[in-house]
């Protein structure tokens, strides 16, 4: 289990987490939610140790989140990024293997199944052989999110795996985007607990389990996401004027309503 | 593959080939030169065959080997320090004679070498003493550098290059100071740091140097699957299980190591870490577990060839083989330029 403990941050003078203690269980989909500015990535920087804990700490398996070896860590714990950065010509398998730097090696035979096995569950299998800096931003997220599957592919014993995704959806059409979500519910039933920042009410609806709702720095609400995302939640947080909608086969979603009148 | 970025040459015929040519090298840096020696010479001086005349023998187990394989060394010391310096900065322009290291390691050999006379207290011989003083102007220098070009963790591509511009014309003054204030003899050997030449490498000087660029040279291939990794960039490398700074530090003190040795043997030779590691990227692509050993091998054949043609080019003068060096890389460092110009790589 990871969670944090009275776990708050500033930076130079702002405060941009206020104290906060949650915790993400292993085989749930945790949604992070919330406008620009609220927090999110603050909050999965500081899960993903990306940004040292100044205030409270982070457990992670009841142990400080700082006491953990960086290799150790990367064997069942992998965060997809928001930015893929890389200008160097590697083919796309080449930047999927990175991702297997640290994590218990296997056969050269067995190592090529993964990567292969990780784009081909990324819907990116026909990429391998292409060169990552002329892919478009779609193919790169796939790509990308390929490479941190394959670094956790498999769980090390008796330890569960984390999987930190920054803003998944992106970059991703529309297809790929439920494909996403979709594939990180398949992730779900091995244990893995997954924790994603997202920007879509219904997509949050649709796949996480639990949501945690953060509003300049603060936390508004968390719950089942049936219970926490509402008209109500939307015009506080976005000021948006919103309708909660429920089809027959019992699913919920927020339908925004578009202000059309001019900005005055 | 479809992509041209990604037609490669196979690492093998590629590592194969370099030796090949640097073997072919060998023997014409060994043979080459005022005095002529055959290749039954070189037979004769393995063993089989008649003795070789004192003459002979001196000139090829005196001057010649020990300045072949110091071209080795430096040569592959230098292109594996480009290497790391450019994968560790992120910048595809860093040679170690850009940023500033081979300027500070030139001046504090120079004037470790002006102030011999002063330093017999320090039970050392010179080659030691000299390579000491390099390393530590090296480092020094590398500190500054990187310091002044570090903005929010991140080293700034352009901020580097003239931070190292700025180093090197303090070096340069320094150097122009030391050797303006110095006697006859040491004039001339201060003109090997200003210029580049293997002229001085010797046994004693080889023994020093050799060691260390070596050692430090295996220590950075061992550095190469993180460096790979640093490629996706610094968040993403601690992501995967990279202690980022230590990689970090580790490399960039490696390299200047290797920079410092050759420096202390050869004074600054430019452009040869700028050159391999990028004509070898374009080859067989940026794995760092293969391009580290291919720049070694390949800075080592170029170096050699340099220096054969400065010996040879107007003998029984030589040109210091830094002046070669430049005349060849200054055009391709502009060549780079022009590619990159509009990349957002050095924006």
């Amino acid at each position: 289990m990871l969670r944090t403990d009275q776990l708050a941050f500033s930076m130079q003078g702002r405060l941009l987490l206020a104290p906060l203690s949650v915790s993400f269980q292993p085989g749930r989909l945790h949604a992070i939610f919330g406008p620009n500015g609220a927090g999110k990535s603050t909050l999965l920087r500081l899960l993903s140790r990306e940004w040292g804990t100044a205030r409270g700490q982070i457990l992670l398996d009841d142990r400080p989140l700082s006491d953990w070896a960086a290799a150790d860590l990367a064997r069942h714990r992998a965060i997809l990024p928001q930015q893929h950065a890389l200008t160097f010509a590697f083919s796309a398998a080449e930047v999927v293997a990175l991702g297997r730097l640290h994590a218990e090696r296997r056969t050269a035979t067995r190592e090529r199944q993964i990567v292969a096995d990780a784009l081909a569950a990324c819907g990116a299998g026909t990429l391998a052989a292409r060169s990552y800096a002329r892919l478009s931003g779609g193919e790169r997220a796939r790509v990308q999110l390929a490479r941190v599957l394959a670094q956790i592919w498999e769980a090390p014993a008796g330890r569960a795996r984390y999987l930190m995704l920054d803003e998944p959806t992106a970059h991703l059409d529309l297809a790929f985007q439920h494909a996403c979500l979709r594939l990180a519910r398949d992730w779900l039933q091995a244990g893995v607990c997954v924790i994603a920042v997202l920007h879509d009410p219904n997509l949050v609806l649709a796949y996480a389990d639990d949501v945690l709702v953060l509003d300049h720095g603060r936390l508004r609400a968390q719950g089942s996401p049936s219970s926490v995302l509402n008209a109500e939640l939307m015009q506080e947080i976005y000021g948006l004027g919103a309708e909660r909608l429920q089809t027959p086969d019992g699913q919920h979603w927020l339908a925004v309503r578009a202000n059309r009148a001019a900005t005055p | 593959m479809s992509d041209p970025d990604l037609r490669r040459v196979p690492v093998s015929v590629c590592a194969a080939l370099l030796l090949i040519a640097l073997a072919c090298l060998a023997f014409w840096a060994a043979l080459a030169g005022p005095f002529p020696l055959s290749f039954a010479d070189l037979q004769h001086a393995v063993g089989s065959g008649p003795a070789l005349s004192p003459a002979q023998h001196s000139v090829l187990l005196r001057l010649r080997l020990p300045r072949l394989l110091a071209a080795v060394a430096i040569g592959g010391g230098l292109a594996i320090a480009g290497c790391s310096f450019q994968a560790v900065l992120r910048n595809p322009l860093a040679d170690p004679s850009f940023i500033g290291v081979s300027g500070g390691a030139a001046v504090a050999a120079a004037a470790c070498l002006a102030s011999l006379s002063h330093l017999h207290f320090i039970a050392l011989p010179p080659q030691i003493l000299i390579a000491i003083s390099a390393l530590a102007g090296g480092l020094g220098s590398a500190a500054l550098v990187l310091r002044i070009a570090r903005v929010d963790g991140d080293a700034q591509p352009i901020t580097l290059l003239l931070a190292g511009l700025a180093i090197n014309a303090l070096a340069g003054g320094l150097l122009g100071l030391i050797a303006y204030s110095s006697n006859d003899p040491t004039l001339r050997a201060i003109t090997l740091w200003l210029f580049g030449s293997l002229d001085r490498a010797g046994w004693p000087e080889l023994a020093v140097a050799a060691p260390a660029i070596l050692l430090a040279a295996l220590s950075l291939w061992r550095l190469a699957p993180s460096l790979n990794a640093l490629l996706l960039g610094e968040a993403e490398a601690a992501h995967v299980g990279v202690h980022v700074a230590a990689v970090r530090r580790g490399t960039i003190a490696l390299a200047v190591v290797c920079t410092a040795c050759s420096v202390a043997l050869a004074g600054v030779v430019g452009f040869i870490g700028l050159m391999v590691p990028h004509m070898l990227r374009m080859l067989i692509g940026p794995d760092h577990r293969s391009l580290m050993p291919l720049s070694f091998l390949g800075g080592a054949a170029l170096l050699t060839l340099a220096d054969t043609i400065a010996r040879i080019a107007v003998q029984p003068a030589e040109i210091p083989v830094g002046i070669l060096c430049a005349l060849l890389g200054a055009p391709f460092f502009l060549g780079l330029l022009l590619h990159w110009r509009r990349s957002p790589v050095l924006s």
